[in-house]
């Protein structure tokens, strides 16, 4: 694979005009880009000197409607974030709401949690590697690493009933307590998933074409993986040893032994393999925590006035009626200080924080999300410049971008 | 470094800056002559390396507040793994801070995503464009004067037919 220093083919694209340069439109909707967005390319034969990011498609204005539902609604909007690992982006969103009304959720909720994202992680991370594949050619690897991902998805249907969109978390706690079958669900899938993930490593590890089209490609140094604000497993195969989950201990991730993968050499095929191996290390955390999880509530008390009181309750007595009115009416709910807090977590494909500015009602002043897949994208135009135009899906599909969560 | 460190330096270097602490975040306010300067400081002689994120909040309706922007700079030391947020404040008419794309390559989208949502705008920014919303977009909607349903702005947008286009 040639390779062309970056600064040599920045200064042909921009110091002299090239009147023999191509440009190329990729996308909004193109097979290889996976979600909406687009790409102009500027060609010197097949080879790439320039590309420009063009996003927005999907703009919803997610942070607008954060301002306008409260701390309850807007996990729904967060499920539509990065629609790959929904799980995640409602323990983010709850995490950051619990800091900033310093609220502590009771241990069977925070193990909850971590198994929740940890299962969104595996999905995520299969999901990704499956696209790289596809898109180098490897449809047989697309299917031994969708069909696992399916049993995680099958695996939170259980615990709360959907499969994409979650929104299993609540403020202070979750929508219902983990049952018997998912526990079942959950072991069955540990004990099956080394020899499917060995198996699918054995098809791409050492495939000749998957290596060659991968291995030196978009290549990423530490240092512009820090100065470009990367995090997330794109960092650590660039070898920037961060991850929230070991470095800030949020919900019970003390308790847990793991590794935090890294690699060096910072190029698709090393994000590939931090990618695989965070999904065993993820399985390691998962048998942990369900061989673990602390009995008790799922919820905070009562008597903390944040946690919506059961169904039965509300229905039948009247005190269980006047609590949740207490919660749901516009003039009452939960005490919000006139704060701003930041808190995030390792979602899986970096940090996604949310900066939130409480104003003393229940909605949040501003919902400012932190958002992996922006930061990732923006490294695009550096990681592909000197390559070819078959590079460009190797690229943007190791880079997991996730276009909902991108435009938001 | 330990964080009264950081705090103790930052002092010694630009005087009296408002620190405050929130459930374990440390917090500065910073004058915004100053921001590009700390800023630096932190970056280069702190330890701060990694710009987490670049935001903005508007307080058009909050109470108590005196200025309507507020920047917010979340840092964090790859190192250490402490954090710190920086935050300054902008007025209208006009709100422009100094960019950071000098220090941090990184701040690039995030600048061009507030200028697109909050009109601020980046002096030195190599590339300010709007990123998320259509070119010919006017207003900023994430300014708090915006309604949410917005100014109509959805369904008079051109639209290119096929034959034109």
């Amino acid at each position: 694979m040639p390779l062309t220093p970056a600064t040599q083919t920045g200064d042909l694209a921009h110091d002299e005009p090239q009147p023999y340069l191509w440009t190329m439109n990729v996308g909004p909707q193109h097979p290889a880009t996976h979600t909406t967005l687009r790409l102009v390319l500027k060609l010197d034969g097949e080879r790439v000197v320039d590309a420009m990011p063009d996003i927005g498609y999907l703009h919803s204005g997610f942070e607008k409607i954060g301002e306008h539902l409260d701390y309850n609604q807007y996990v729904v909007v967060t499920d539509r974030m990065n629609y790959v690992s929904p799980a995640a982006n409602n323990v983010a969103w709850h995490h950051a709401v619990e800091k900033l009304l310093g609220i502590e959720v009771p241990p069977r909720c925070q193990y909850i949690r971590v198994i929740i994202s940890e299962l969104a992680r595996i999905g995520d991370h299969l999901t990704c590697n499956a696209a790289v594949g596809l898109d180098t050619g490897a449809f047989t690897f697309f299917m031994y690493a969708f069909n696992p991902r399916e049993a995680t998805l099958d695996i939170l249907e259980a615990m709360c009933g959907a499969r994409f969109t979650n929104s299993y978390t609540r403020v202070g706690g979750l929508t219902n307590d983990i049952s018997p079958k998912a526990i079942a669900m959950i072991r069955e899938f540990l004990a099956g998933m080394p020899k499917k993930l060995d198996d699918a490593e054995a098809l791409l590890n050492r495939n000749r074409i998957f290596v060659d089209r991968t291995k030196g490609v978009g290549v990423l140094s530490k240092q512009e993986a820090i100065n470009r604000c990367v995090t997330g497993p794109i960092g650590r195969a660039s070898g920037v040893p961060r991850d929230l989950r070991r470095d800030e201990p949020y919900l019970a991730y003390g308790d847990f032994d793991f590794d935090v993968c890294c690699a060096e050499a910072g190029d698709c095929f090393a994000r590939y393999l931090v990618r695989m191996a965070e999904v065993r290390q993820s399985l390691r955390i998962i048998e942990q925590a369900v061989e673990n999880l602390p009995p008790g509530p799922v919820n905070v008390g009562i008597d903390a006035r944040t946690r919506l009181p059961e169904k039965g309750p509300v229905y039948a007595t009247i005190e269980g009626l006047i609590s949740h009115f207490e919660l749901v009416m516009a003039n009452r709910g939960f005490k919000v200080p006139s704060e701003e807090s930041y808190a995030a977590v390792e979602a899986p494909n970096g940090e996604l924080g949310f900066y939130l500015v409480g104003d003393g009602t229940n909605t949040a002043y501003r919902a400012r999300c932190r958002p992996p897949s922006f930061i990732n994208f923006a490294l695009f135009p550096h990681l592909i410049r000197g390559h070819m135009l078959s590079d460009v899906v190797a690229v943007l599909g190791s880079l997991n971008i996730i276009a909902a969560e991108l435009d938001r | 470094m330990t964080e009264p460190q950081t705090i103790h330096a930052l002092k010694g270097a630009y005087g009296d800056l408002a620190f405050s602490e929130y459930r374990g975040q440390t917090r500065v306010v910073v004058p915004l002559a100053l921001i590009h300067d700390v800023l630096e400081t932190l970056k280069e002689r702190l330890g701060f390396d990694l710009l987490v994120d670049i935001t903005c909040v508007d307080y058009l309706r909050y109470r108590g507040a005196q200025d309507r922007f507020g920047m917010v700079y979340l840092l964090a030391n790859v190192e250490t793994n402490e954090r710190i947020t920086a935050r300054t404040f902008v007025n209208d008419p006009e709100p422009t801070v100094p960019s950071m794309v000098d220090l941090w390559a990184g701040a690039d989208w995030l600048e061009r995503e507030v200028w697109d949502l909050f009109g601020i705008r980046f002096s030195g920014h190599p590339d300010l464009r709007r990123i998320v919303l259509p070119d010919g977009f006017e207003a900023h909607p994430l300014r708090k004067d915006y309604p949410l349903q917005g100014r109509g702005e959805r369904h008079n947008l051109p639209v290119i037919r096929r034959a034109e286009g």
